[in-house]
């Protein structure tokens, strides 16, 4: 079962796809561009939609999806944390 | 895929200047604010005819006049459009708007409400109306080529599975849909911000890619010049964000799915201009969902493609709305909304080509008469673009 789907392998960031993710869950990712599986642990009760870290993420680093950079990182994020507006912010306006 | 596209027809109405329709409309067009009593009135007297009132008209002036004059005339001049009667305060400018949309040569009559009152106004106004709509309805749809199909785009209620299943479906089937010489648009310029440079590098043109930054500089002055913070809950929405979206950088990688991985962008249109030929265009235009299909039907479009995260309702009076969702949530709780479901995607059930393909077979069953979910649930949002101030 596919609980997250990452663009790309690039990416910093995977997307959850099921609804009900809870912390500590062992999650399947799939990378779509490359057609590849991962497993990452969620750190965190994750809403379907939402984003989860699959690298390690410093404060102020470019976080990456699709390949391209969407943002900065404003708090460090693990892997497996939820990664949203309280920690990634626009680069842009 | 199951379709040939290559010999593939739909049934359209072909109208007096060659363009085909896949709707009928008999329209009640208010010019102004003041007139769309008197427009309802008629609709309500002679069923079948659609009046689609709005808020503005009045002391417009400059640029922000001549896109009023062009959406409405547009709008009228589209051939999802049999007939219009078009009725305003008084008869200069509703005279302009149905010289512009008698250029069409489609059948239009227009009314000044000054000097009569609305119910002198009214029943002049019914009594043509109850003839174009007898004539309209015994127009017949014809088999007609897929070329001749002008289909458009734009999301809304995006989350990130409008960037992983609904957008990328639009894309594959633009891709399919291109390669047959269909005329296409994308637009909201403002939703591409942080994947500009990947627009620019997909516009057929130098002189086409300068075009197109010239108006998402444009845009992005206006952003600048307003703006009291970085956006959020504007754009991205407090909507998109809910469902996952943090940056307009991530909401605009998401948008530009649409446009697929072949398609170049063939040209750069301004709000509400009609596109001179086939290809994939651009359109300069808000991100608002009402605002931007508005755009969309103003220059010409019979077709649209609206993929949705979180939910999006929006219709319009007469551009038939094709919804499709790739959130398994959302299409579990909002199912009378949605007419493709796409959410196999994220479980691997479908492949994006076979969710593309599921697209253009509801394109078709629309085009040749099925009602869409918005139409079915008399989503009928007209809204016009405004670029300031009134005087």
């Amino acid at each position: 079962m596919i609980h997250f789907v990452v663009h790309d392998e690039n990416d910093s960031v995977g997307v959850v796809v099921v609804e009900g993710v809870k912390s500590g869950q062992e999650l399947t990712g799939w990378i779509m561009d490359q057609d590849k599986e991962i497993k990452v642990h969620a750190k965190n009760d994750i809403p379907i939609g939402h984003k989860l870290a699959i690298r390690e993420l410093k404060a102020n680093e470019t976080v990456v999806k699709y390949s391209v950079d969407i943002g900065r990182a404003v708090a460090a994020i693990k892997v497996g944390e939820h990664a949203h507006v309280h920690n990634i912010k626009t680069k842009r306006w | 895929m199951s379709i040939d596209l290559k010999s593939a027809s739909f049934h359209g109405y072909k109208r007096e200047n060659g363009r085909i329709g896949v709707r009928n409309h008999v329209l009640v067009l208010p010019v102004d604010d003041l007139s769309n009593a008197a427009c309802e009135a008629v609709a309500n007297n002679i069923k079948g005819t659609l009046a689609i009132p709005h808020p503005y008209g009045r002391l417009q002036f400059g640029a922000d006049l001549e896109l009023h004059f062009k959406t409405l005339i547009g709008t009228g001049s589209n051939p999802n459009v049999a007939a219009v009667v078009v009725i305003g305060i008084e008869d200069g400018w509703a005279k302009r708007i149905a010289d512009g949309i008698a250029a069409a040569g489609k059948p239009v009559s227009f009314f000044g409400i000054e000097g009569h009152g609305d119910m002198e106004t009214i029943r002049r106004a019914s009594k043509v109306a109850k003839d174009y709509m007898h004539w309209a309805s015994e127009l017949r749809r014809e088999a007609r080529p897929l070329k001749d199909l002008w289909v458009s785009t734009k999301c809304g209620e995006s989350d990130t599975t409008s960037g992983i299943g609904a957008n990328p479906c639009v894309g594959n089937a633009f891709d399919k849909l291109y390669a047959q010489g269909v005329t296409l648009v994308f637009g909201e310029t403002t939703e591409l911000t942080g994947g500009e440079q990947l627009v620019a590098a997909r516009c057929r043109t130098p002189q086409v890619r300068d075009k197109f930054m010239f108006m998402f500089n444009r845009y992005q002055e206006v952003i600048d010049r307003h703006k009291t913070s970085d956006l959020m809950d504007s754009q991205p929405t407090k909507g998109n964000i809910a469902g996952g979206l943090t940056t307009i950088e991530e909401k605009a990688l998401g948008n530009i799915q649409k446009i697929g991985k072949k398609c170049m962008v063939d040209g750069v249109l301004d709000k509400a201009e009609v596109p001179s030929g086939p290809g994939l265009w651009f359109m300069d235009s808000s991100s608002a969902a009402a605002e931007m299909v508005t755009l969309c039907a103003a220059s010409g479009y019979a077709v649209h493609f609206f993929p949705t995260g979180q939910g999006n309702v929006i219709g319009n009076p007469i551009l038939p709305v094709i919804k499709l969702c790739a959130n398994p949530r959302t299409v579990r709780l909002m199912p009378e909304h949605i007419d493709v479901d796409v959410s196999g995607i994220t479980r691997k059930e479908i492949n994006m080509d076979q969710a593309g393909d599921k697209l253009i077979e509801m394109m078709f069953r629309t085009a040749n008469g099925r009602l869409t979910a918005a139409e079915t649930l008399g989503h009928r949002e007209f809204v016009l673009t405004r670029l300031y101030e009134s005087a």
